[in-house]
């Protein structure tokens, strides 16, 4: 390779060393994109797949008709439904477990519910510090579902026209 | 007789002595440390951290007690005796070189006539530490990262002591002290040595940078190749140590440049007074200047690093010591190279 003097010029003067210590000074004085997590939460699209729900009618009856579509078609078999008629005749779930740590988010059981009773919320800080309590059951499912109603119900109306 | 004239007095004014500089080191590295983050995060443009205290100023201190509270694991295989001794060598090296540096006229704890000489010594015995750590714990990284620092803090050594060589030649002593005062001049900033070995100061602060490790040149401990290379198996306590000695020696080569080509103490317009607040503000910039390439400057290769270290350094620190020579002896350059009478 021939000797160019530019570039030993170049690397005796530091030129990229003093090129990126420039560029570097110009992002110090930047914006910065950090987000103070805790106290500052970055925006969730309404198709967001967070921690399940049970949702139920404005009467209070609860949605779920144990059809248990969501159970067959969970990729990770992690849905475990159990059903008998209730005292009015009526469908219901006895046993609506799901194991979250079995669950990979893909939101098929909401896409399987007929109507719309599982759904993935927007909540995503559900961590504990056992994993027992990472296995759902029907109640816990239910008090989610009362408690995220008001977000829920909106981000399935902000969806709907794309369904 | 005075009781500070005798035995103990004179050991009581000495401890004291060493103690007020090696807590206002610590204390200083704890803010560094801080620094050095905060400046990583902005060219990163993040916030680095700011939760613990004010703008996050109590960051380190959280971070010591963490480090002294958790587990110290030992590696079944270790040695033991030399696992515990690497660290504390580490340590130990870094700070007790900090003796012989004058934070201001008068203001050091050893006035030796050959300080640099001794600094230059502990930094030598520096590498003992990474070796004796790598090698006692017993383990693949860390062993491959104590390697690498072995032959990188060496062939750095000898471009560094070449450089140092170009400013005793000028000073004619070898007392940090009196090169400051060599440095003493009618123009202010430049009467200071920067100017006549101007070359020589970006190879000291790239020397320095392989020499404490630093990046770009953080090859001991390479975390996309060795982990954290001789650091892998150690925890807790011993972990902290390494890594105040070896951000102590970083401060220590900032301190080190300053002292033997920006003038420590002296103040760089001549008519405002000298004092310890220029040493500390010249340190800090040039803490700030390691801190930057730390961000900006990818890691170099091995080959390169020993390329750079011997094919290009070398020769031209050498090169530098005759050219100074030749100048001092026949006082060219209206003496800006030999400054005896002035110095030492």
């Amino acid at each position: 390779m021939a000797f160019t003097y530019t570039r030993a010029a170049r690397y005796f003067l530091l030129a990229d060393f003093f090129g990126g210590f420039k560029l570097g000074l110009k992002y110090f004085f930047a914006p910065k994109a950090t987000l103070n997590y805790p106290h500052e939460k970055g925006p969730l699209s309404p198709r967001f797949r967070g921690e399940h729900a049970l949702r139920r009618y404005p009467n209070g009856e609860e949605r779920c008709i144990a059809c248990k579509l969501c159970e067959a078609i969970c990729p990770a078999q992690a849905i475990t439904i159990e059903a008998e008629p209730r005292d009015d005749g009526s469908r219901r779930t006895t046993k609506y477990d799901i194991d979250m740590t079995k669950c990979i988010y893909c939101g098929f059981c909401q896409e399987a519910c007929p109507v719309d009773a599982i759904v993935e919320g927007p909540n995503f800080e559900f961590s504990t510090e056992t994993r027992e309590e990472l296995f759902y059951d029907k109640d816990k499912l239910l008090a989610n579902g009362d408690r995220w109603e008001v977000e829920i119900a909106r981000n399935l109306e902000l969806d709907a026209p794309y369904r | 007789m005075d009781f500070w004239d005798g035995n103990f007095g004179v050991f009581l004014i000495i401890l004291a002595q060493c103690l007020a500089v090696t807590v206002s080191v610590l204390v200083a590295l704890a803010f560094l440390m801080y620094a050095d983050r905060k400046v990583w995060a902005a060219v990163q443009m993040r916030k680095g951290p700011n939760m613990v205290g004010v703008f996050g100023l109590l960051q380190s201190f959280a971070d010591f007690i963490k480090y002294i509270v958790k587990e110290v694991v030992v590696p079944a295989g270790a040695d033991k005796t030399v696992f515990y001794l690497a660290p504390m060598i580490s340590f130990v090296l870094a700070v007790i070189a900090w003796a012989v540096i004058p934070f201001s006229d008068g203001w050091v704890v050893a006035n030796l006539n050959v300080g640099i000489l001794y600094i230059f010594a502990i930094s030598s015995l520096e590498v003992y530490g990474v070796i004796m750590g790598g090698w006692a714990s017993n383990s693949k990284y860390p062993f491959l990262g104590s390697l690498r620092s072995a032959a990188q803090m060496i062939s750095y050594e000898v471009s560094i002591g070449f450089i140092i060589v170009g400013v005793l030649i000028s000073t004619g002593s070898l007392n940090l002290t009196e090169i400051v005062r060599a440095q003493d001049g009618a123009f202010g900033l430049f009467s200071w040595y920067w100017l006549p070995h101007f070359p020589m100061v970006f190879l000291f602060l790239i020397s320095a940078m392989a020499e404490t490790n630093r990046p770009p040149f953080d090859l001991p401990e390479a975390e996309a190749e060795l982990v954290a290379g001789y650091q892998v198996e150690y925890s807790s306590t011993p972990f902290l140590l390494f890594m105040i000695g070896e951000l102590m020696a970083v401060v220590l080569m900032c301190a080190l440049i300053t002292l033997l080509f920006f003038g420590g103490w002296l103040s760089p317009i001549p008519f405002l007074p000298d004092g310890v607040l220029w040493f500390v503000l010249k340190v800090l910039f040039f803490f700030f200047i390691f801190a930057m390439t730390k961000a900006i400057v990818p890691r170099f290769r091995y080959d390169q690093l020993m390329r750079i270290g011997w094919k290009v350094f070398l020769p031209l620190s050498l090169g530098w010591v005759v050219m100074v020579s030749v100048f001092a002896q026949y006082g060219w350059f209206w003496g800006a190279y030999a400054r005896w009478t002035t110095g030492g």
